[in-house]
């Protein structure tokens, strides 16, 4: 039956018997060993990882942080734009209305009272980076780590916000953004 | 009293063989993850201890609490057996061959030989042909079909091998004129290695002594790809150790019998001068570092060996046993025969 051909990649592969050279083995073996015995010598490209973590890529993204501004206070306003945009749906938030006496704490009037990331459902997109019009929320280097209760797996503000002495540090290293201008916090 | 002190020495030697072998096989589990890791551009195990020294420990100690699993279908005294003879053949071996000359301590000679027997070569024949039972009872003990399928291979093997092993032996054993593994190695004296008067029967010896020890790349009885674990599938704890233990035991038994019977074993090169200016007991000691540093070259080959090639196919080995080696040491032996006579 002659089946015509549709393209014109095909190839014949030839087998051929084995010649006395390869059928002894020994000359393939002895080639074979001498690259090993070359690699058994080459730097070795182990990481030791604990002690030792290779570095990120610029375009990384890792756990969730939300930022603080140059005073310390929170710069999330709970406008809910990350939450809309997330795919994942993986975001839920409740406003509060910030009282005299908090503008250390919060730099709008509006701001978190609660804000929780399912880490289980995060796909780490990266939309809401992107849809935060207050500079507030990176994906920034950490993993999330994992975890034995799928509760646990819902952070709230307690292991999302930044620490005042990073923030202290991020400003230090003249790495804060102001609202407006393109951020540049996280290493591009 | 006289025949105790006669005796004494030989003791203490079983007990230091015992050990060493111990020892040798426990690092040479160490040393295969870490040449395999250098092989494989890694570092290898490094935790346990400085350079991980401590690792062949922690693998026992996990080896030890793991729980003991019997299967309910296996026979039950053959499945414990199985293991127990396989360490036991390959912990006998150790017993002729010739780990130095003969030291004159308090104007005694004491050999560093166990037993200089005069068919040693036979023994150890006889003593590896009994070690494929501990395979065989335990692949057929567990029930399952990977262990048998493990077994059956190994057995078939191990008895295919055996065959042109033998006749690389004959033909070296012709031109020795002795089974005795200590006049062997007495006639190997300086740089007179068999290795220069019998290359093919070593390169025979060599390739066999892979398939025996069900090193890669014959390692076809182990076949993780095909038989989930081979043999010892069904084992666990400490007596699938007996079982990888046993495995690199007689790698090390090999290394040894090869580099006695075609690298004159404690023999080295300009050993009279060593002894004329050091002493005898010198130039017997520099000889037991020289057997074994030709045991570790050939250790470290096998691993170099089993991190190169991959594993034949079933029908290769056969084809290679049956069809190349056994032709060519059949070969071998008739060529050797013509040339002794030819020249005696």
């Amino acid at each position: 039956m002659n089946i015509p051909q549709l393209t014109d990649r095909r190839k014949v592969i030839e087998q051929k018997p084995l010649s006395i050279a390869e059928s002894i083995y020994l000359p393939a073996i002895a080639k074979g060993m001498f690259i090993t015995l070359k690699h058994f010598f080459r730097k070795k490209t182990t990481i030791q990882y604990p002690e030792v973590v290779r570095p990120k890529a610029t375009v990384w993204r890792g756990q969730h942080i939300l930022k603080r501004d140059e005073n310390g206070a929170e710069r999330c306003t709970a406008c809910g734009l990350c939450a809309v945009a997330c795919p994942a749906e993986a975001i839920t938030m409740e406003a509060g209305e910030r009282k005299k006496g908090e503008e250390h704490l919060y730099r709008e009037e509006k701001y978190a009272a609660k804000y929780e990331i399912n880490m289980l459902r995060c796909i780490f997109c990266g939309l809401c980076e992107e849809a935060c019009p207050k500079e507030s929320i990176f994906l920034e280097e950490n993993l999330v780590p994992a975890d034995y209760n799928r509760a646990d797996f819902i952070y709230g503000k307690d292991k999302l916000v930044q620490t005042r002495e990073a923030a202290a540090k991020e400003i230090a290293a003249g790495g804060q953004i102001s609202i407006g201008k393109p951020h540049t916090a996280h290493a591009h | 009293m006289e025949t105790f002190l006669n005796l004494l020495p030989t003791l203490i030697l079983i007990l230091v063989v015992f050990g060493i072998t111990m020892v040798v096989a426990l690092y040479s589990t160490y040393a295969e993850r870490k040449v395999a890791a250098f092989f494989q551009d890694r570092i290898g195990p490094n935790r346990a201890g400085i350079f991980g020294f401590l690792q062949p420990l922690a693998d026992g100690v996990k080896m030890f609490t793991k729980e003991e699993i019997i299967p309910v279908d296996s026979n039950k005294f053959l499945f414990v057996l199985g293991p127990c003879i396989a360490m036991v053949c390959c912990l006998m071996t150790g017993v002729v061959i010739p780990w130095g000359g003969t030291l004159q301590i308090f104007g005694r000679n004491i050999s560093l030989q166990i037993a200089d027997i005069n068919i040693g070569i036979l023994y150890v024949f006889a003593v590896v042909s009994i070690g494929v039972y501990g395979i065989m009872i335990g692949g057929w003990a567990s029930n399952n079909k990977y262990s048998l399928m493990g077994a059956i291979r190994a057995s078939s093997q191990i008895i295919s091998y055996e065959l042109s092993m033998g006749m690389s032996i004959i033909a070296l054993v012709m031109l020795t004129g002795t089974l005795s593994m200590h006049e062997i190695v007495e006639q190997q004296h300086g740089w007179h290695w068999n290795i220069l008067t019998q290359p093919v029967g070593f390169l025979i010896f060599l390739i066999c002594a892979f398939a025996e020890t069900n090193r890669a790349p014959f390692d076809l009885p182990e076949c993780e790809t095909e038989l989930v674990g081979g043999y010892h599938t069904e084992y666990s704890s400490m007596k699938l150790g007996f079982y990888l233990f046993s495995e690199y035991i007689n790698m090390f038994i090999s290394s040894a019998v090869m580099a006695t019977l075609y690298f004159g074993g404690y023999n080295f090169p300009f050993m009279d001068a060593v002894e004329s200016s050091l002493g005898h007991n010198w130039m017997v000691l520099f000889g037991v570092v020289a057997l074994f540093a030709k045991i570790f070259f050939f250790i470290f080959f096998f691993m170099w060996v089993r991190w190169t090639l991959p594993r034949f196919r079933y029908d290769q080995l056969m084809n290679l046993g049956w069809k190349g080696l056994i032709p060519l040491a059949i070969a071998n032996v008739i060529v050797t025969a013509a040339l002794v006579i030819y020249f005696k």
